[in-house]
């Protein structure tokens, strides 16, 4: 009995390697246009001569990582496992228990294809390459209903100054100027927005890319502190939680607008919705029209099996090619990471966003420029702030402790 | 000093006998050491494993580096943990006020010899057998404004009508609560049935032909003799409530307004895993570890130290 068990142990771990080798790849990408998205991936992978094992986590990103994390560190590692690029794996990249991609970068020339090459840079890590960029998203979007400021007689705001000063006619007619959901990332996504579109690309460069205290502490972000206290005032009266509810208000034309990433798209997108004449997308705000660069990377744990080893790397490289690109990147609403394929099929916001893009207004994400600790302290107080009356200079000098504890 | 040493003579007056005991059921013995070195090595090694990364800067991955009280100076200086121990304390008196004469009330209720009794016992205890979050889930659909109670009354007429506890920062706590005593409330009532049915017959009889009223009899004969029952109770839903996670988690994941309901053991999760910062996330389970030292060492106190009961 024990015998017969043993051998079919090793005929199992014999007989493995001669089949089509399967990678088990973790994501939480479970809504309907991300799951068709992923579908893509899997499809071209399998063509490939692979085989594509789903490990979809339910629950967003915050629920998934703690669940990849912890099966990469308990020694059950999977073959491909989704993070946002920046700060998240750093640690795992360090610890050593991270594939080494930086031959496949080579052989495919991602150096000179992955656009903008700030992704890539948050890939690596002493000038190793240890993760496949897959798209890129944004947050500082300004969503708006064009029936709204139709109903009452006005233009639609063509900026944020403009969607404020609009805000006590909304407010009058028994709409909801802001629609803000109950999360705390949405209030830090907000406030991430204002940061830029108020304070300017100089100032917000100096605090956090090159961490400048003086600056955070200074006049340009004691405006964008004001300018948030005012945004919180037309966000009362917003008692929603998740995102896409608060996007559902401005769909339904309840409320005016909302501040929310590129990924809200896809729930007009399924509302029917058409962009310019249904509802309005202003990037940056409309006042500085810069969007920052985060977004979705692979990353691959170690096997210590060079079958598995050699999968690995033939993924990498074909999540970057063109055709996936275009594939995964259509379904998904996200931007591409290289700037030489045809996007003709995209949409107005998403054509925007092309644009941005290729005009190079662009900024590295808060995943590349703080670790998981400071912006997890960063969210707290902003739900705070948005959802109290704590003042604004007094949640202004809390930040500013905040990001000094991550110096 | 004396009443140490008058422990350590009582201690070995019984200790006399268990020489003989040790070699009695000896094979029992052996088949109880796997479990005696799990909970060593898991409880109480896990926890010391705690309390000493809970001194170092470690992040993602364990490490030890020292800080000393860094992570626990600033653990007292987050706002949200502060409310997190306000709103724990809030939901725990009352949650251990209620549950407790609630389910003595209904035990008592149930005691009177009424018919159906294995009928209304089984509803009672119904709800225990339901997850934190299955019941969090459910009181969710059930105060939700659109669908659930206020929905339901409103449909009826009274337009006018408003019941929506966890939308407001103000009532959210007692939208956890109604909840919270749903759920414990029969399992409570179970306990105090026991220890009501452990109470000798006579008693009553005793009680009755002295004249004295049932009530009376209840307050000041039958409670005093259940105080070991009562002492167990406490120390179950006050273990209970310290943990409070999966009912905030499925009700209102802390908010609304971000902070309302949040609970020390969001903080641990979130600052543990979302956060990677192991070391804070160590401190703040340190502290929770501490509460719950505070609340077994009296008991433990009462029950195993002092004088003998039973």
């Amino acid at each position: 009995m024990r015998v017969s068990k043993l051998t079919a142990v090793l005929c199992a771990s014999v007989a493995m390697p001669a089949m089509a080798t399967e990678l088990e790849v973790t994501h939480w990408w479970t809504s309907g246009g991300e799951a068709a998205a992923v579908a893509e991936l899997a499809k071209a992978f399998d063509a490939s001569g692979d085989k594509w094992v789903d490990g979809a986590i339910a629950g967003g990103g915050g629920t998934a990582r703690p669940i990849m994390i912890s099966r990469i560190t308990g020694g059950d590692p999977m073959g491909a496992t989704q993070f946002n690029h920046g700060q998240q794996a750093l640690e795992l990249v360090e610890a050593g228990l991270m594939l080494d991609l930086t031959d496949v970068a080579e052989a495919n020339n991602w150096k000179e294809i992955i656009n903008p090459p700030s992704l890539l840079e948050a890939c690596t890590v002493d000038g190793r390459i240890y993760c496949a960029p897959v798209n890129i998203h944004s947050p500082e979007w300004l969503w708006l209903s064009n029936k709204v400021y139709e109903d009452l007689g006005l233009p639609v705001p063509k900026d944020w100054n403009e969607f404020v000063a609009s805000a006590p006619k909304v407010r009058e007619a028994g709409k909801l100027p802001l629609a803000l959901g109950d999360q705390p990332w949405q209030s830090n996504l907000a406030f991430g927005a204002m940061q830029i579109a108020v304070a300017g690309l100089d100032a917000w460069k100096a605090v956090n890319v090159d961490k400048n205290m003086d600056v955070a502490a200074g006049p340009e972000y004691a405006k964008v502190f004001q300018a948030a206290a005012e945004a919180r005032e037309l966000a009362k009266g917003s008692n929603v939680q998740d995102w896409n509810q608060a996007t559902n208000l401005v769909i339904t034309d309840q409320a005016a607008g909302q501040i929310m990433g590129d990924w809200a798209q896809g729930e007009f997108q399924v509302a029917g919705k058409v962009a310019g004449t249904d509802y309005t997308c202003l990037p940056g705000l409309g006042l500085n029209e810069y969007i920052s660069t985060g977004g979705d990377a692979f990353y691959f744990p170690k096997l210590n099996d060079p079958e598995k080893e050699a999968a690995q790397k033939r993924l990498a490289a074909l999540l970057v090619s063109p055709e996936v690109q275009v594939a995964f990147n259509l379904k998904k609403g996200s931007l591409p990471i290289r700037g030489d394929i045809d996007l003709s099929a995209a949409n107005d916001c998403m054509k925007k966003g092309l644009k941005i893009l290729a005009g190079g207004n662009i900024v590295p994400s808060g995943d590349m420029n703080w670790s998981p600790d400071v912006q997890k302290q960063a969210e707290d107080l902003m739900v705070e702030f948005w959802k109290s009356d704590m003042a604004p200079e007094v949640a202004h000098q809390k930040w500013v402790e905040i990001l000094k504890s991550g110096l | 000093m004396a009443s140490t040493t008058e422990a350590a003579t009582g201690r070995q007056g019984t200790e006399a006998r268990p020489r003989a005991r040790w070699t009695r059921n000896i094979s029992a013995k052996i088949a109880a050491i796997p479990m005696i070195a799990t909970a060593l090595v898991v409880f109480v090694g896990g926890t010391i494993w705690t309390v000493v990364y809970s001194f170092t800067d470690s992040k993602l991955l364990p490490r030890l580096r020292w800080v000393g009280f860094d992570q626990y100076e600033r653990l007292w200086s987050q706002n949200r943990w502060l409310i997190s121990i306000e709103n724990l304390m809030f939901y725990g008196v009352m949650s251990l006020v209620f549950t407790v004469t609630m389910g003595f009330i209904l035990a008592v209720l149930m005691d009177q010899k009424i018919r159906f009794e294995d009928t209304f016992r089984t509803i009672m205890l119904y709800p225990f057998a339901l997850s934190f979050i299955v019941t969090g889930l459910v009181w969710q659909w059930i105060l939700n404004p659109q669908f659930g109670i206020q929905g339901v009354v409103r449909d009826m007429g009274w337009t006018s009508f408003s019941f929506d506890p966890l939308n407001n920062p103000q009532t959210v706590l007692y939208g956890l609560l109604i909840a919270g005593l749903w759920q414990g409330t029969g399992f409570v009532m179970c306990l105090m049935l026991a220890g009501l049915r452990g109470i000798d017959e006579d008693i009553w009889k005793a009680a009755r032909v002295d004249g004295i009223p049932t009530w009376k009899t209840y307050v000041m004969v039958i409670i005093p003799m259940m105080r070991p029952v009562f002492i167990t109770t406490l120390v179950i839903v006050a273990s209970g409530i310290i943990r409070l996670y999966d009912l905030v988690v499925a009700m209102t994941s802390g908010g609304p307004g971000g902070n309302a309901s949040q609970v020390p053991a969001m903080y641990v999760y979130d600052y543990m895993f979302q956060a990677q910062n192991l070391g804070q996330g160590f401190a703040a389970s340190t502290m929770m570890l501490l509460s719950v030292l505070i609340v077994l060492i009296p008991w433990a106190y009462l029950e195993f130290g002092g004088k003998k009961h039973g």
